[in-house]
């Protein structure tokens, strides 16, 4: 065990080569540089293959064809970028190919700003590119986790042969914080006997393939990944609750948010008020669970984000309607403040349940 | 022991190599910490700010909106953080690039002429140093042993030879930080 400083895009990278993963395709976009910069470095280092590729198109692509491979796969990009990979993403989760995305978001929409933002929370959540599917995202809020929840999207990818989505924003890449590394523990990456590799390896004509001309056929296939998805709503959703028992408020917050919010909690029970916090870890399944839960027992929700209100609507749902859910954000690249956060909280906590 | 550390300047006054320093420092001595960097995207002259909060305690946000210590580096930055700091803070000035006074009367002021003191022990870079030295002996959130420590891992190996200087540069600091604390201990 050893511990150490190290940087959230650092940590993606170390991350990912404590889970095995050998090949990355991506292309330079701040303020996600540092992975691909980190990555060039260490893969050759461990025998893996580090490829900057002529674009997010290419690089999407060269995921799909190294997945198709059997290789443990991992492209990131920042938003812009992300959004040029949602075609590869469609044919990747359509094929049920396993890689890993990692997105540190920045201000949008268009070309945006190199602020933190949480503005692709919509894209990430419902698929992000067209046709009837989802990718699991996880959304990591500090150093350490991001270093062991990189292994966690590997395994679930694995697991459910689609892609997982690692979702943080700019903040998140960028700070540094210690670190505590277990290079003891050994990766067990799972056959795969599905990849085409050819029949030297394989007995059977194995096919990867996202094109069914018999809607019958591809109807079978949206079922499949329908179970596919009903089961990981069931089994992995992920979800971290802070004194959210007695809350008379419950804020909702995710990523570098949730961080902020935890402090806030702190300072509103100092001052009285009964805060408590829910901190979605996968965004994709949705802990609609634990919102219903606090609609029963708390006056009112809180969703803060870094954007307009997206992961609100998901608050929404989670509360049917029980109780009002109110939201704060901060836009285009600015962060939302400890104290402003506090005055909305107070303002809320006096309307309580009577609605906006 | 919680501090909230501010250090506001422009790229290439050593302002996140400052905040890195901590870090590293905090880190080699078991102490919790975050590290955020804010800087905007012009390749010189933008403005390069980060948080550092250490604490014994694990922190929750890693974002400081109220320090407990401002270091502040150009006059834009002690315009826009001086009311940010927490009363019974401390603002710690590189008067060698800033003019402006501080309004405050709740926050413990220290003016140093960092780049001028830089500049007499050989070279101006060292002047974040000589505010690091100064921040060390303050507060004493991290020990001036660790500092030194951390000065191999943040300088690249072609300036490793700048070690002893910014090792002075540390201790002038700390020396002038002395000045200032035997006045405020007069003081109350």
């Amino acid at each position: 065990m050893r511990r150490f400083l190290m940087k959230g895009n650092d940590a993606i990278g170390e991350g990912a080569i404590l889970a095995g993963c050998r090949h990355f395709f991506g292309y330079p976009i701040t303020p996600q540089s540092e992975v691909a910069h980190y990555l060039a470095k260490r893969l050759p280092e461990v025998g893996g293959l580090f490829m900057q590729a002529e674009s997010e198109l290419a690089s999407i692509n060269l995921v799909f064809g190294a997945a198709c491979a059997g290789a443990r796969v991992m492209t990131a990009s920042s938003s812009p970028g992300v959004s040029l990979m949602q075609e590869g993403l469609s044919f990747l989760a359509g094929s049920e190919l396993p890689c890993v995305l990692v997105n540190i978001m920045r201000g949008g929409p268009g070309l945006g700003n190199i602020g933190p933002s949480q503005g692709d929370y919509f894209q990430a959540t419902r698929g992000g590119g067209h046709g009837d599917y989802y990718t699991i995202v996880l959304a990591p809020n500090s150093v350490q986790e991001i270093l062991d929840i990189m292994k966690k999207a590997f395994d679930l990818s694995d697991m459910y042969r689609m892609p997982v989505v690692v979702m943080a924003d700019g903040i998140m890449g960028q700070m540094m914080e210690p670190v505590v590394i277990d290079e003891e523990k050994s990766v067990e990456i799972p056959p795969r006997p599905w990849a085409t590799i050819g029949r030297d390896y394989h007995e059977d004509r194995n096919e990867i393939n996202s094109l069914f001309v018999v809607l019958e056929e591809m109807e079978e296939v949206n079922l499949r990944l329908l179970h596919k998805y009903e089961e990981i709503r069931a089994k992995e959703t992920l979800c971290e609750e802070y004194m959210l028992n007695d809350a008379e408020v419950a804020l909702v917050a995710f990523g570098t948010v949730s961080r902020i919010c935890r402090a806030v909690v702190d300072k509103a029970r100092e001052q009285g008020i009964r805060a408590g916090l829910i901190r979605p870890i996968t965004l994709w399944p949705f802990p609609y669970d634990v919102i219903s839960r606090a609609a029963k027992s708390a006056q009112c929700l809180l969703a803060v984000e870094m954007n307009m209100g997206q992961m609100f609507e998901d608050v929404e749902i989670g509360a049917k309607g029980r109780v009002p859910v109110y939201h704060y954000g901060r836009l285009g690249g600015m962060v939302p403040l400890a104290k402003d956060i506090l005055e909305e909280l107070k303002k809320v906590s006096e309307r309580g349940g009577t609605g906006r | 022991m919680h501090e909230e550390i501010y250090i506001a300047g422009i790229g290439g006054q050593g302002t996140l190599s400052m905040g890195q320093m901590l870090a590293l420092a905090a880190t080699s001595e078991n102490k919790e910490v975050s590290y955020v960097p804010f800087y905007g995207p012009e390749k010189r002259g933008g403005f390069a700010n980060c948080g550092v909060t250490i604490s014994d305690h694990p922190i929750s946000s890693p974002i400081i909106s109220e320090p407990s210590v401002l270091v502040v580096m150009n006059n834009l930055s002690l315009k826009n953080y001086e009311d940010s700091v927490i009363p019974g803070g401390i603002i710690i000035l590189n008067s060698s690039m800033v003019d402006l006074g501080v309004k405050r009367s709740d926050v413990r002021v220290i003016s140093i002429q960092a780049s001028e003191e830089a500049e007499q022990l050989g070279d101006v870079r060292v002047t974040n140093s000589i505010i690091l030295g100064a921040l060390i002996e303050l507060t004493g959130v991290v020990s001036a042993g660790a500092v030194e420590q951390s000065l191999e891992q943040i300088l690249p190996a072609r300036n490793l030879d700048m070690i002893p200087i910014n090792l002075k540069a540390l201790e002038r600091g700390s020396e002038l930080a002395r000045n200032y604390k035997k006045a405020w201990s007069n003081l109350s």
